[in-house]
């Protein structure tokens, strides 16, 4: 009884201090914001719409719109400046659902603005949206099909459907705003292509909170960055845009309070040119001339246990199950592997990148192109580099293929019109003349009325996800025949065949062998003559 | 039967010293060309660089031990009597011919090894040590701008070179085996007194 007794006033202590602990640590949080916001006047008061949140938070920060609007979260547009070309949502296919312009209604949800459609105002402050990055408390959400605008009022989606969207409250939302989280990035990046995943693998769910393993960086029990910290933001610009990756950094670490306009985001602006300390240093800081740190640091990506979409061939889509909707066929995990509206699809975790030489420069098949090569998959993107160039580095990606329309005899590939409800949008009537021949329209482009189907492939920088230097990888894995660098040319890489001059291996190994024989010959013979002596 | 003092304290332990850091060369060498595993890659890396530091060492005290003692005209090339040498590994060894070449202290290397070892000590082991060392610093060399060839060049001289090495190692062992008895010299190299025999 009284062992009982003291078991549990002992449990009893221990939980308090579990929860005084817990305590402690909320008020920290808290007590690092400056302000309160909870406090002010301005949000003090119900919010019937995104864009009257918008006009509360103005009245303070006052620019804050103006700065949105030069960025490329904003524009969706983005000039490359060394390609020139014109690229961001507004302008590139892609092969998963291969153009937002035609969509807007679905992919505006990931805009941070609200309402952004064709002829959307591109000057509209009231239109920015603060919540969907500054929101902290996880219940800000923009539905699909509002064009990036939140739920205000319990409403019927989609219409007739029968189901009730409940309304969020933007006024505890807008009472508790924020720094920027893993989670409200992620809110579109872990889910770009369509879901938790599909596109990066290198970005999705298991980010929110993960361990050590998964992102040494990012682990919420340690280091725990956020995606802030290494884009680190000024004025509301994003550093760190893949349209215009920093394939090679050579300077050195940023030092605070010296300017340096470089990329923020690259390992190198915190970890310098010389990042390895311990074993094999030198040796190891060598290959950092040629080898981005991503290629030994990253072994594999889609590592948290969320399955990324390798590819997806849009040319099966349209078959309808027994009852007449679209077929849903899913995989053990619950990834659809076989959908009615978009065809086969492919996933897989802890994927083993593929290693390219990358300078930098990617070059986009742009809405428009015309594709002149079928012989092998369409580049949706081109990441360009060579051995030679003094600019590449050897760099992991994703290689995501997909099939998808095109028009075959104007040879463009297909602006789709996917999502909406209306009679041309794919998904609703799995029709693709109409589905393209809306889509086209939209993009102001010809369509011939003829829809086929062409292979692509596009590349994804392998980024995030760095596991700790303990799982990095092992000389071996590269310095071998089949290794993981088997395909990459231009250096001697010890320990691969390809790389051996045939003739020096050949007459090396001919010569030792005739030496062996010889030798044994004359051994042998002094054995049978060892009479003579 | 005479004995003669050949090989000196300092020469011997140089010799067999040397001998198991080539052997071992050789084996992670190879490994680290690819031909097959056996360390691992990473290990056989680190070692055989241990292993060339440790050789680079043991040839300073070589080099100096050699001039200092005059030794190093051991292997002046002679073409006096090669034939005969020649004549007697080809065809006299195997009649039971005694050697033709009569060993001295200061003269202990037959004119067919004198040509061999001289050639490992004028063309192998300097095509070793420069490629192995402009493997090891190419990345800073390059850096200084005083090598622009990239390291496959340095890989294939290296390997080349390697293969000599090869050659060279099992034709020793075997002639090792060509004294009066088969580990006469052997012995020899162990003990450092050799047994002469006298036509």
């Amino acid at each position: 009884m009284k062992t009982t007794t003291r078991v549990f006033a002992g449990a009893a202590f221990a939980l308090s201090l579990l929860l005084s602990g817990l305590a402690a640590a909320a008020d920290k949080a808290s007590d690092a914001a400056h302000v309160d916001h909870s406090k002010f006047a301005a949000l003090q008061q119900t919010f019937d719409s995104g864009p009257a949140v918008t006009r509360a938070c103005l009245t303070c920060h006052t620019r804050s719109a103006k700065e949105i609007h030069k960025t490329e979260h904003w524009k969706w547009e983005y000039v490359n400046p060394a390609t020139g070309q014109m690229l961001g949502k507004r302008h590139i296919v892609n092969n998963f659902c291969t153009s937002a312009v035609s969509n807007f209604d679905g992919c505006a949800t990931c805009h941070i603005g609200y309402g952004m459609k064709k002829g959307f105002d591109f000057t509209s402050e009231e239109n920015v949206d603060c919540l969907v990055c500054h929101d902290t408390t996880g219940k800000y959400h923009k539905q699909q099909g509002l064009a990036g605008n939140p739920v205000t009022k319990d409403m019927e989606w989609p219409p007739g459907s029968g189901k009730i969207i409940k309304a969020i409250d933007l006024r505890a939302i807008a009472q508790r705003v924020g720094k920027t989280s893993r989670v409200t990035c992620g809110t579109c990046h872990f889910n770009g292509g369509g879901g938790d995943g599909t596109k990066h693998g290198d970005l999705d769910s298991s980010l929110e909170s993960p361990d050590k393993a998964l992102d040494v960086h990012m682990n919420s029990d340690g280091n725990n960055f956020t995606c802030a910290t290494c884009h680190r933001t000024d004025g509301h610009q994003v550093p760190g845009s893949r349209y215009a990756p920093t394939a090679r950094d050579t300077g050195d670490a940023q030092l605070r309070g010296k300017a340096d306009f470089r990329n923020p985001a690259t390992c190198q602006s915190c970890h310098g040119q010389a990042p390895h300390k311990r074993d094999y240093a030198a040796r190891l800081n060598e290959h950092t001339a040629r080898v981005a740190c991503q290629t030994c640091h990253i072994p594999t990506y889609a590592r948290g246990g969320v399955a990324t979409k390798m590819s997806w061939d849009w040319s099966t889509a349209g078959k309808r199950g027994p009852d007449g909707k679209p077929l849903e066929v899913k995989n053990d995990n619950g990834n659809v592997v076989y959908s009615g509206t978009e065809g086969n699809m492919v996933w897989a975790e802890n994927v083993v990148p593929d290693y390219i030489w990358f300078n930098g420069i990617v070059k986009y098949t742009v809405i428009g192109d015309k594709i002149d090569d079928q012989s092998t998959p369409v580049p949706i993107n081109r990441f360009e580099g060579s051995p030679d160039d003094g600019k590449s580095m050897i760099w992991p990606v994703k290689t995501y293929r997909g099939k998808q329309a095109y028009d075959p005899v104007t040879k463009m590939i297909a602006v789709t019109h996917l999502y909406g409800a209306d009679d041309t949008a794919y998904w609703t009537n799995l029709n693709w003349e109409k589905a393209v021949g809306a889509g086209m329209a939209v993009a102001g482009l010809p369509f011939s009325g003829k829809v086929g189907f062409v292979a692509t492939q596009s590349m994804w920088p392998i980024t995030h996800m760095v596991a700790p230097a303990s799982a990095a990888l092992k000389c071996e894995q590269c310095h071998a025949s089949g290794g993981r660098l088997e395909k990459i040319a231009g250096v001697y890489l010890p320990g691969r065949d390809r790389d051996h001059a045939l003739w020096i291996d050949l007459a090396g190994w001919v010569l030792a062998a005739l030496t062996l024989v010889g030798v044994l010959g004359h051994g042998a013979g002094r054995l049978l003559n060892r009479g003579n002596r | 039967m005479e004995r003669v003092y050949l090989f000196k304290r300092f020469e011997r332990f140089w010799h067999w010293s040397q001998a198991a850091l080539i052997i071992f060369m050789l084996v992670s060498g190879f490994e680290i060309h690819g031909t097959y595993r056996l360390l691992g890659w990473q290990r056989a890396t680190t070692l055989h660089q241990t292993a060339a530091w440790t050789l680079i060492g043991l040839w300073a005290f070589a080099i100096f031990w050699h001039f200092t003692t005059g030794e190093w005209r051991q292997y002046l090339p002679t073409t006096s009597n090669m034939m005969a040498v020649a004549r007697y590994y080809s065809v006299g060894i195997f009649k039971g011919e005694v050697h033709p070449y009569r060993v001295t202290p200061l003269a202990k290397h037959n004119p067919l090894q004198r040509f061999a070892y001289l050639i490992v000590k004028l063309l192998i082991n300097p095509a070793l040590w420069v490629s192995g060392l402009l493997y090891l610093y190419y990345a800073e060399l390059t850096r200084a701008g005083l090598v622009n060839f990239g390291v496959r060049p340095i890989a294939l001289v290296h390997t080349a070179a390697a293969f000599m090495m090869l050659v060279f190692v099992i034709s020793h062992v075997y002639l090792a085996t060509t004294g009066r008895t088969p580990l006469a010299h052997v012995k020899a190299m162990i003990t450092g007194w050799e047994d002469m025999e006298h036509a």
